[in-house]
């Protein structure tokens, strides 16, 4: 108990991975529509409405308009969004509606197998929305090339990282509804307070370790750095930073998603 | 020769409860076997520890001469498990469910389509290849999971109640599907609570009850051991056929408003009841399974 079986793990994962993308593909339709109209919306809502209240920021020693401020920061929280609910309510209506796992582990399949092939999963699926809204916001100028390209292979780490946070409070959580809870105490306050609105500079004193601590911090940061070429951190440590999480919360997962199933 | 399963000594506890509490038992090359109790008994419980979902609290369990907890892997890839839940794929479509399922055990993708046609011609759902699962009735639902548990050409297939709660065509529709299986020399395990059932398919069965083997047997046997060949139903007994019993010390069950007889050989006490006790309702049968089930494991409410 608590230790992790390194043995169970191979290269079979990808099969559930396959089994995930053949049914992503039977509504990819309606699944690209997020990352297309999102970043579309955004810029539409602060680049017409919002910008005209600020003047422009300050940012890793450069004035930029808002929008440009915001756009990457918009590519990471949808790294975020789609990486946690995947393996939030996803991963947990497969878990214990539609009993998807356990018909998995009537095959050769190991349990670990299936929680990293989820984790991965739901990294490539947050990939993917990065790619798609990176084509948007390249359309109104937003990103800078050929840097900007890294959006995608960080957006995989992201998504690493948050798909394993998000499987680990599957693994501990005991009804659907209390998905709630971490939304409104983790995604919630990431979101908003991440650097994506506005830089944590304007934070006060006290406030910025608290963002410092924030994975979306980081990736915000790393999106910035791809699209604008400007940083506040340095960007070693936002990658640094964001491994360990995803490696940490991939081993707490596979603990509790483990104990959750095998009975 | 080698059994398929051997089982021994096996035990399984959650927090307080023994579900399993040392049960042994042997299964052969191409046999049928049932385990059969009621619910709560167990039966699924190890069932699942058979197929590797959960590791045992205490005992043995080798499938093909290999251990479960070691060799899981090898051993699930030449089982075919039929789940008692639905666990297909309601996104996906009748024919991927199979094509998705046969990648789980690394079957090459053009062998897998070869495998899921036969399968679905099989099991009479070729018609509806492209159904979403949702759509489809019970009955095709379970013969569906049946189809998928197959696609890896398992030498073993575990089937964990696959008739319940359907309708008797479905029922009789699968029931022949597994003779047929059982015609190509399949080793199978089936748990089930339907004694019609496991009186038609199994060779030999046990029945558990509170984690612990109770009787083992051919279901012939153990209709002749413990209910007799011929029984006898008397409604609305009286106090004279109740004396009757105690001082010929006839093996019964008393219900109240029903007395069950269970005559090893009956003539003398048949034509005595007929004679002289039914005054309402007799009914004269043979022995089935269902009163070897009853009498071993009560008639009080499960659960």
């Amino acid at each position: 108990m608590g230790m992790i079986d390194t043995r169970t793990i191979s290269w079979r994962f990808v099969k559930v991975w396959k089994r995930n993308l053949v049914t992503f593909q039977k509504i990819w339709k309606i699944n690209f529509i997020t990352p297309l109209l999102e970043p579309l919306l955004f810029v539409l809502a602060f680049g017409l409405g919002f910008a005209g209240l600020v003047a422009n920021v300050r940012y890793g020693g450069a004035e930029l308009s808002y929008t440009a401020f915001l756009a990457p920061a918009l590519i990471a929280t949808a790294v975020m969004n789609n990486a946690f609910f995947e393996t939030t309510y996803a991963s947990f209506v497969r878990m214990y509606y539609q009993k998807t796992f356990d018909g998995m582990l009537a095959t050769p399949l190991s349990i670990e197998e299936i929680i990293i092939a989820e984790i991965v999963w739901s990294a490539s699926k947050a990939a993917a929305a990065a790619a798609i809204m990176l084509g948007v916001l390249s359309a109104f100028g937003y990103v800078q090339y050929p840097s900007g390209l890294l959006v995608v292979p960080l957006a995989f780490l992201g998504g690493i990282a948050f798909g394993a946070v998000g499987l680990f409070f599957t693994g501990v959580i005991p009804t659907i509804e209390m998905f709630n809870l971490p939304i409104f105490l983790f995604v919630t306050p990431m979101f908003l307070f991440s650097g994506t609105f506005f830089p944590i500079s304007n934070l006060p004193l006290w406030a910025k370790p608290l963002a410092l601590a924030f994975p979306l911090y980081h990736l915000v940061e790393l999106s910035r750095l791809a699209c604008l070429r400007r940083y506040e951190t340095v960007p070693l440590l936002s990658i640094v930073y964001l491994a360990v999480f995803a490696v940490l919360f991939s081993a707490l997962a596979l603990v509790f998603m483990r104990r959750r199933l095998v009975k | 020769m080698q059994p398929i399963i051997e089982v021994q000594h096996l035990f399984k506890r959650f927090q307080n409860v023994t579900a399993v509490d040392g049960i042994s038992f042997t299964v052969g090359q191409g046999e049928f076997f049932g385990l059969l109790g009621p619910n709560g008994a167990g039966k699924t419980t190890t069932i699942r520890m058979l197929y590797g979902f959960s590791p045992p609290s205490r005992g043995i369990i080798r499938v093909f001469g290999m251990e479960i907890s070691h060799d899981w892997r090898k051993i699930k890839a030449r089982i075919g498990v039929c789940q008692q839940d639905n666990t297909l794929d309601p996104d996906l479509t009748v024919e991927q469910n199979l094509k998705v399922f046969a990648g789980y055990f690394s079957v090459p993708s053009r062998e897998a389509r070869t495998r899921a046609n036969e399968l679905l011609e099989f099991f009479a759902l070729s018609n509806r290849r492209n159904a979403k699962v949702m759509d489809l009735s019970g009955g095709m639902i379970r013969r569906l999971i049946l189809a998928r548990s197959l696609i890896n050409r398992p030498e073993l297939l575990i089937l964990d109640e696959p008739t319940t709660g359907l309708d008797p065509q479905s029922r009789h529709q699968v029931w022949d599907r597994l003779e047929k299986l059982k015609a190509s020399g399949l080793s199978v395990v089936l748990t089930t609570h339907n004694m019609e059932e496991a009186s038609h398919l199994c060779d030999r069965l046990v029945i558990v009850d509170h984690g612990k083997i109770l009787v083992e047997g051919s279901p012939a046997e153990l209709i002749l051991k413990h209910a007799g060949r011929s029984v006898i139903e008397v409604g609305g007994p009286d106090q004279a056929l109740r004396d009757y019993l105690k001082t010929h010390q006839v093996p019964h069950d008393d219900l109240g408003q029903r007395i069950i007889l269970y005559t090893p050989d009956g003539h003398e006490l048949s034509s005595a009841v007929r004679e002289n006790f039914c005054h309402e309702q007799c009914t004269f049968r043979n022995g089935t399974l269902e009163d070897v089930f009853l009498r071993l494991t009560g008639r009080e409410l499960r659960e």
